[in-house]
């Protein structure tokens, strides 16, 4: 198991480092050559027009699929290509565009579930239960307890998540991805479907793990007042090539990103 | 050495033929619908003994007929009274129907029609053929019925494979496999789709019923054919009709060939009490075979999207 | 009225994570528990133990090892005969070789051997998903079946491929009546339910239901797929050998492969399916009611006085599992045990409607 233990990094130093990655399935190129990092405690947007590779370039830092070219380095140390539970190991955590839920169970087990990487206890307590298993459940419930209340969804933990409304769903996928106690948490479209009081409650909440757990977030988003309003810097990709980096003041101004939404560059 | 194994090569295609027919209907079901019919066997059995009874009493001609009939209205009575019920369930779900109502046809065919064991006479000429009798002393040995069965067999696929590639009905058979929901919302009539599939899988039961029958005779047993289809259906893919043939040749002939030049080695080799390799040689083969290719010969490839 | 749960306040996470949360079900476990061990012996006859209650109890315990697999890790699989007849014939073995061995360690043993073969076998599910790892698992059925047919090792080179054992004593102790018989079955029953309970309530329980949710976002948070899959079929192969070992020995006295073929597969299937997939209780109801089926249909033709052949009452009982089979899938895919707590739900109000 390679665990990318890396080194301590510092908020405000590089923590996540892309650099000319491509990534093509078949004769299709979905990244081409793009570069850019992500620093400790920030929060990055990343925005493009529909198949600008945004998925895709999530896909590739959590080890769901292995760019043919480019280097990635995570916490200071280069990263080979990995499988998804590595990555997770190594301390990067993600939510889904169509919400990853384990759909038969229920929201609190779904976020326990979160916390698997933090449960050693072995086979044969398990088997026992009273003792050390028993001992850390409970340790991890009162955990779990905590993200519970952080995103106020008491009133439906015991509820089997497939029966919650897609808000809801979300917060608890958003809660399973805390569990983690990720050092990079990425989110992708994570206010998709909402409406605005919905879009408001999800914001804060990004805002709050962002300053409460210290956490470094890359999301993905498409409604631009959120991007504006909640991260740090911005990535723009278009038809896989990055065309604007900066903080969000300069990239609203940026001509080529105007083109881009507008559908003028081509 | 060689007469033999050619002798054993051929009879095991011939065979093989006769699984891809089972096969076929597996894969036509499963195309239109993503069911995995376990109950094809069962099907395979309850036409069979449909037809073998009909025909004590009638001349064959309409036996066949009436069982087809009786064929298309079992496929009306499945199609009414589970599948309909269970649109867009979980495949696992249906899969498990389709084994219930494998054990229901089961117990319903032997009912109505008894549980002896019936013959089928087709009136195929029994007398063996010798061929190439210049090149090996005495020349081998091929069965005309089971000549003549595979020939047909071989006619059925073909027919069903163009008709499936070829025809407007069989692309809309082609869409409605992917996502029922979805096929139902564009205005295909999903439950006139399953019903026709159902009654052509139904026929292609009622051919191979009567092929196998008439080697082997209708008995209960028959409905364990099917269980050495899927590893055709594996090895073959299971959505492809091609695969279907090829996976039936290969399976066929590997069996047999296995059961005749590989079991004498394990028997000595370690002292076992007979061979019966045929029993699992299919499947071990099957399972090799998934582990390089998961999706079989021509299967499609399964790719999860996140 | 009689099932409120009004006023029992959990007031620590270990009584909100118990088994039985609620204090009606505790007393009511207990008391089936107490029941079991101390009543029945008092009054169950002969045929009620060995056709009935010996049968269901082991039964269950393969179902529950079934169920773990297929019903809370999502494999499914064809092959749980095949690993019964492991378990029989490792402890058939091991007791023949080593008479002296206690017989705690011999199942033991058996369920250890299960075990292994099931992680053999088990290690196409991390290429094969679904339909192809069901016909993957008959793979391992007919091989195993065919192996314990034909090598003569096995079988101690009986010239009729049937073995037998004698009776078994623990501690001294002779299992030679129905009831002791009851009595050892229900213990290890009572024992390994528990064990399966506590450790699909923990965090393999839940490793295990990720991988069949969604196995792809269980990897992504940190659940490697080798470690749930094989796990998963370490365990329940373990149960279903354990199984087996008690059919051959304590039901069948003596058998041949064909005790342990395809069907017994589908038998245990259809236990799950229709108790309920990922419950324990499901497991035991399940096994109840493919047991006792059989029975009552064998007897009612005589009740309502219709004469019936012994070969149409076969199939009637084949038409009717299927049936059933279609009409739970269709009306309560969760099975008996779902049935069981929407009972329970009716009793909390019983007898107001709402």
């Amino acid at each position: 198991m390679r665990a990318p233990s890396g080194r301590d990094i510092a908020a405000g130093e590089v923590l996540l480092a892309v650099e000319n990655v491509s990534l093509a399935f078949g004769g299709v190129k979905a990244i081409s050559d793009v570069s850019f990092d992500i620093r400790r405690g920030e929060i990055r947007a990343i925005i493009g027009p529909n198949g600008a590779g945004k998925t895709s370039l999530l896909n590739v830092i959590n080890g769901f699929y292995h760019p043919q070219q480019g280097r990635i380095t995570f916490k200071g140390r280069p990263r080979s290509a990995m499988r998804p539970y590595e990555a997770a190991l190594g301390g990067i955590a993600r939510t889904f565009q169509n919400v990853a839920l384990f759909k038969g169970m229920t929201a609190l087990d779904n976020i326990m579930a979160g916390r698997a990487l933090k449960m050693r206890r072995g086979f044969f307590w398990q088997l026992l239960w009273i003792g050390p298993a028993l001992a850390e459940e409970i340790e991890q419930r009162r955990r779990v307890e905590e993200i519970i209340d952080f995103l106020k969804i008491q009133h439906v933990r015991k509820i089997q998540v497939g029966k919650l409304p897609y808000g809801l769903q979300k917060r608890v996928e958003l809660g399973r991805a805390l569990a983690m106690e990720p050092d990079l948490l990425l989110l992708d479209e994570p206010m998709a479907g909402m409406n605005l009081e919905e879009k408001e409650d999800m914001s804060r909440f990004i805002l709050d793990v962002n300053a409460y757990y210290g956490t470094t977030i890359a999301l993905i988003e498409h409604d631009m007042g959120v991007v504006m309003d909640l991260s740090d810097r911005v990535l723009v990709l278009d038809h896989g090539v990055k065309i604007a980096d900066g903080v969000p003041a300069e990239v609203q101004s940026n001509q080529a990103v105007i083109d881009a939404y507008l559908g003028l560059s081509h | 050495m060689l007469g033999p194994v050619l002798e054993t090569l051929i009879g095991g295609l011939m065979t093989g033929v006769l699984y891809s027919l089972v096969a076929l209907g597996f894969v036509l079901i499963f195309k239109a619908s993503g069911v995995f019919n376990f109950a094809q066997g069962a099907m395979v059995l309850f036409a069979a003994l449909s037809f073998a009874r009909l025909s004590e009493a009638m001349p064959l001609v309409l036996a066949f007929v009436l069982s087809v009939l009786i064929m298309i209205a079992l496929a009306y009575a499945i199609e009414f009274l589970v599948l309909r019920r269970l649109v867009n369930q979980e495949g696992i779900i249906l899969f498990m129907a389709t084994l219930g109502i494998a054990y229901f046809l089961e117990g319903f065919g032997q009912s109505i029609w008894g549980s002896d064991i019936y013959k089928i006479g087709l009136g195929l000429p029994t007398n063996p053929i010798f061929i190439l009798e210049s090149v090996f002393p005495g020349g081998l040995l091929i069965d005309p019925a089971e000549l003549i069965a595979a020939i047909i067999c071989a006619v059925m696929v073909l027919v069903l494979a163009v008709f499936f590639q070829v025809t407007r009905v069989g692309r809309a058979l082609r869409a409605v496999a992917d996502d029922h929901q979805a096929a139902q919302s564009v205005g295909i009539p999903l439950n006139r789709i399953w019903l026709m599939v159902w009654a052509v899988s139904g026929l292609v039961a009622l051919v191979a019923g009567m092929m196998w029958g008439a080697k082997l005779g209708v008995q209960f047993s028959l409905s364990l054919i099917a269980l050495k289809a899927l590893p055709v259906l594996i090895l073959g893919g299971l959505t492809s009709i091609p695969g279907a043939i090829v996976g039936g040749l290969i399976i066929g002939a590997g069996e047999k060939l296995a059961e005749v030049l590989l079991a004498p080695v394990l028997v000595r080799t370690f002292d076992l009490a007979g061979g019966g390799i045929e029993n699992w040689f299919a499947y071990v083969l099957a399972l090799v075979f998934l582990l390089v290719r998961p999706q079989g010969l021509f299967g499609e490839r399964i790719i999860e999207r996140v | 009225m009689l099932y409120r749960e009004v006023g029992q306040f959990k007031t620590s996470y270990g009584a909100d994570q118990a088994i039985f949360p609620i204090a009606q079900d505790r007393w009511f476990v207990f008391a089936l528990i107490a029941f079991a061990f101390l009543a029945v012996p008092l009054f169950a006859g002969q045929y009620l133990y060995t056709e009935v209650l010996i049968p269901v109890l082991i039964l269950s315990i393969a179902a529950i090892g079934l169920n773990i697999l297929t019903g809370y890790c999502g494999q499914l699989s064809l092959g749980s005969g095949g690993f019964m007849a492991v378990g029989a014939y490792a402890a058939y073995n091991l007791a023949l070789r080593l008479p002296q061995t206690n017989i705690i360690l011999v199942f033991l043993f058996a369920g250890i051997m299960a075990m292994l073969v099931g992680i053999l076998f088990g290690l196409p599910s991390l290429r094969i998903k679904g339909f192809y790892l069901a016909v993957a698992t008959l793979a391992s059925q007919f091989f195993l079946e065919w192996a314990f047919a034909r090598v003569k090792w096995f079988t101690n080179y009986a010239p009729s491929g049937s073995v037998a054992v004698g009776r078994i004593e623990l501690f001294g102790i002779a299992i030679d009546t129905p009831v002791k018989t009851y009595i050892f079955v229900l213990a290890m029953t009572v024992v390994l339910a528990l064990a399966a309970k506590n450790l699909v309530r923990g965090r393999m329980g839940r490793m295990w239901m990720a991988t069949r949710d969604m196995d792809i976002a269980a990897e992504i948070i940190g659940i490697r797929p080798l470690h749930a899959k094989l796990s998963a079929f370490a365990v329940s192969s373990f149960y279903i050998g354990v199984a087996g070992a008690l059919w051959g020995f304590l039901r069948l006295g003596s058998w041949e492969p064909l005790a342990f073929d395809v069907n017994r597969s589908f038998q245990v299937l259809f236990m799950i399916i229709i108790g309920g997939l990922g419950t324990i209780l499901g497991s035991f109801l399940g096994a109840a009611f493919i047991v006792l089926l059989p029975i009552v249909l064998n007897q009612l033709p005589a009740w309502l006085g219709i004469a019936m052949s012994t070969a149409m009452i076969s199939h009637i009982e084949f038409m009717l599992f299927g049936a059933i089979i279609v009409l739970f899938l269709i009306a309560e895919p969760l099975g008996l045990a779902r049935l069981w707590a929407i009972a329970k739900e009716k009793l909390r109000l019983w007898p107001f409607p709402y």
